[in-house]
């Protein structure tokens, strides 16, 4: 079976730092990582080529230094590494991404492909699903475990509001997988040093199959207009006082609330 | 032509035959939106046998319901749903298209906005028209660090989908005229290659805190289990419910349907009383739109308290029991 899993770096979001007096982002030092829905979604691939046999390859599109997560994916076990990387890709929105990443995946053989279902720095969970719509295969989003692969088709667990379903996809098909759903392997000792040597594909707007017009800054329909901090309230300076007083003034307000 | 294309479109959201808070919201809002542009709002009712909730998209702000009815919509899946979409968007041209940011809003909306090769925002926290009569989406951007404001001026339909708890529903008003038009929903069904064998309901205890009017919310400061007993006497005392940080769910002592941030849900209660929480930005991003703020931290420089309308500095531990005990004698006295 030939996987396909669709990995970012992200940056780490959690260790993300205001500047208290002028509430400016710190970028500063902030670790870049495999973002973890995607790293869920190689744990699941290379689950499933464990069962099924065949291929994992990972595609990245991004800078030169995207090249980190793909080492990292080759130390995990993967089989094939490709950063796609070229400057007529910058600025791209999600549906300028998911256009370049269908066009490089139209040049490669897959029976599946895994997406995180969404990226920390992003959060839109968008992009598996437009991917999936640009090379017509059937989506199964919020995918936790793949409980039976056949040859023509995955059963497949996905979270609900409700709590789970269970659904059947005809192969091939793409999924998206959330982080919490399994627990990523490490990286063993052999295959980080195997990894060095190994070669990390490297392909560009020309390696690829997509219209030009439909990446990048030119193919997002949609621009950031304006990012401002979050604002605050005008609260004053909270109140240092006794437990007992700090009940007393709380139900006073509760009670000019109606609350109480 | 983008003046061409007119109105405010709300998936109206059902499942099971039950209209989701989500699509009562939405509603709302896009009569705020259509009423700005001079335009209509339309509710998009799909499923099986549906066309009963017509009267309460309309009496939540729509002027137009069209119903798509057929025994393959009736559960969710995407391309049954992405195919009706698509055909009444491309025939209608609408300008805007709403959808709540729940799994199947996120599973359907991407699909169908690169169907139709327009743009998309996700999970928008506020929308509003520009003097353009563009739509302005705001959204959290890098774990709620940033907030940003997305447009998509040359392409239509303007689509996003709206997080739950976020807008508010408009009152229903019964007497509100609009008209119901049946679709026909005209499936392929060669292209139908997902097939659900089986929902797994687990819901049974589970309490919904975007509906609560009163939040008591327990973090770092409340992670054990007596502490959290004192939330839980307050928020009974209060007639509300017990949330939390993520610190607390991740300790297991909570479960994650409690949880209020970036990474949970986004609740906007009339009051919401946090305790022992010092505030990180993932918490703010959930509840910062709360009606009233009061926030108990020992340290008085927790971020908390810039969103909160009262602070107190003290040890949550030892004000909460006190409280909830001060407000249950009150409670006694009335009685």
């Amino acid at each position: 079976m030939n996987i396909i899993v669709c990995i970012k770096q992200v940056p780490d979001t959690t260790e993300i730092k205001l500047d208290p007096t002028t509430g400016t982002l710190l970028r500063d030092g902030v670790p870049s990582i495999m973002n973890p829905d995607d790293k869920g979604g190689l744990e699941i691939a290379l689950r499933l080529k464990e069962q099924r046999g065949g291929q994992v390859t990972v595609l990245t599109m991004g800078p030169p230094q995207a090249e980190e997560i793909l080492r990292e994916a080759l130390a995990m076990g993967v089989d094939r590494a490709i950063l796609l990387s070229d400057r007529k890709f910058a600025g791209a929105d999600t549906l300028a991404t998911s256009n370049a990443l269908a066009g490089a995946l139209r040049t490669l053989p897959f029976d599946v492909v895994i997406a995180g279902r969404q990226a920390i720095d992003g959060d839109t969970a968008q992009v598996g699903p437009q991917v999936a719509e640009h090379l017509d295969l059937p989506q199964v989003t919020y995918a936790e475990e793949i409980a039976r692969a056949d040859d023509n088709c995955l059963t497949v667990r996905r979270a609900i509001e409700e709590g789970h379903q269970i659904v059947e996809v005809a192969l091939p098909c793409l999924l998206t997988v959330s982080a919490g759903a399994v627990r990523p392997r490490y990286m063993s000792v052999r295959g980080v040093v195997e990894a060095h040597g190994r070669e990390v594909e490297r392909w560009n707007f020309d390696s690829i199959s997509v219209d030009e017009r439909r990446v990048g800054l030119k193919g997002s329909p949609t621009r950031v207009f304006k990012s401002f901090a979050r604002g605050g309230r005008n609260a004053g300076t909270p109140r240092e006082v006794d437990p007992g007083e700090a009940a007393e003034i709380i139900i006073e307000r509760l009670q000019e609330k109606f609350i109480l | 032509m983008k003046s061409d294309h007119k109105h405010v479109f709300v998936f109206a959201e059902q499942r099971d035959g039950i209209l989701q808070p989500v699509a009562i919201e939405l509603l709302g809002k896009a009569r705020e939106l259509a009423d700005a542009l001079q335009e209509e709002v339309y509710a998009l009712l799909v499923g099986e046998r549906v066309e009963p909730l017509a009267p309460e998209c309309i009496a939540r702000g729509a002027d137009k319901v069209l119903v798509a009815e057929a025994p393959e919509l009736a559960t969710y899946t995407t391309e049954p749903y992405t195919q009706v979409l698509y055909r009444i968007v491309s025939e209608r041209e609408p300008s805007i298209v709403l959808f709540g940011a729940t799994t199947i809003g996120r599973d359907l909306a991407p699909r169908l906005s690169a169907r139709l090769a327009t743009g998309l925002t996700a999970d928008c926290t506020a929308l509003d028209v520009s003097p353009d009569g563009d739509l302005l989406m705001t959204r959290p951007a890098f774990g709620g660090n940033l907030m940003a404001t997305i447009l998509c001026k040359e392409h239509r339909p303007q689509m996003s989908t709206v997080r739950p708890g976020v807008a508010r529903p408009h009152p229903r008003d019964p007497h509100r005229q609009g008209a119901v038009e049946r679709v026909d929903a005209r499936l392929d069904p060669s292209k139908f290659k997902v097939k659900v064998l089986q929902t797994l309901r687990e819901e049974k205890t589970r309490v919904d805190i975007a509906a609560a009017r009163v939040l008591v919310s327990g973090g770092r400061g409340m992670g054990n289990p007596s502490a959290l007993n004192a939330i839980e006497e307050l928020a009974t005392a209060l007639g509300g419910e017990v949330s939390s940080s993520r610190a607390v769910v991740d300790a297991g002592l909570l479960p994650r349907e409690r949880q209020v941030g970036q990474t949970g849900k986004t609740v906007r209660p009339d009051i919401y009383i946090a305790a022992g929480i010092s505030g990180a930005i993932q918490h703010l991003a959930g509840m910062e739109e709360s009606g009233y703020i009061i926030a108990i931290n020992k340290d008085k420089y927790a971020p908390i308290f810039q969103v909160a309308d009262l602070g107190i500095v003290g040890d949550a531990a030892r004000i909460v029991p006190l409280l909830a005990a001060k407000i249950r004698a009150l409670r006694e006295t009335k009685q």
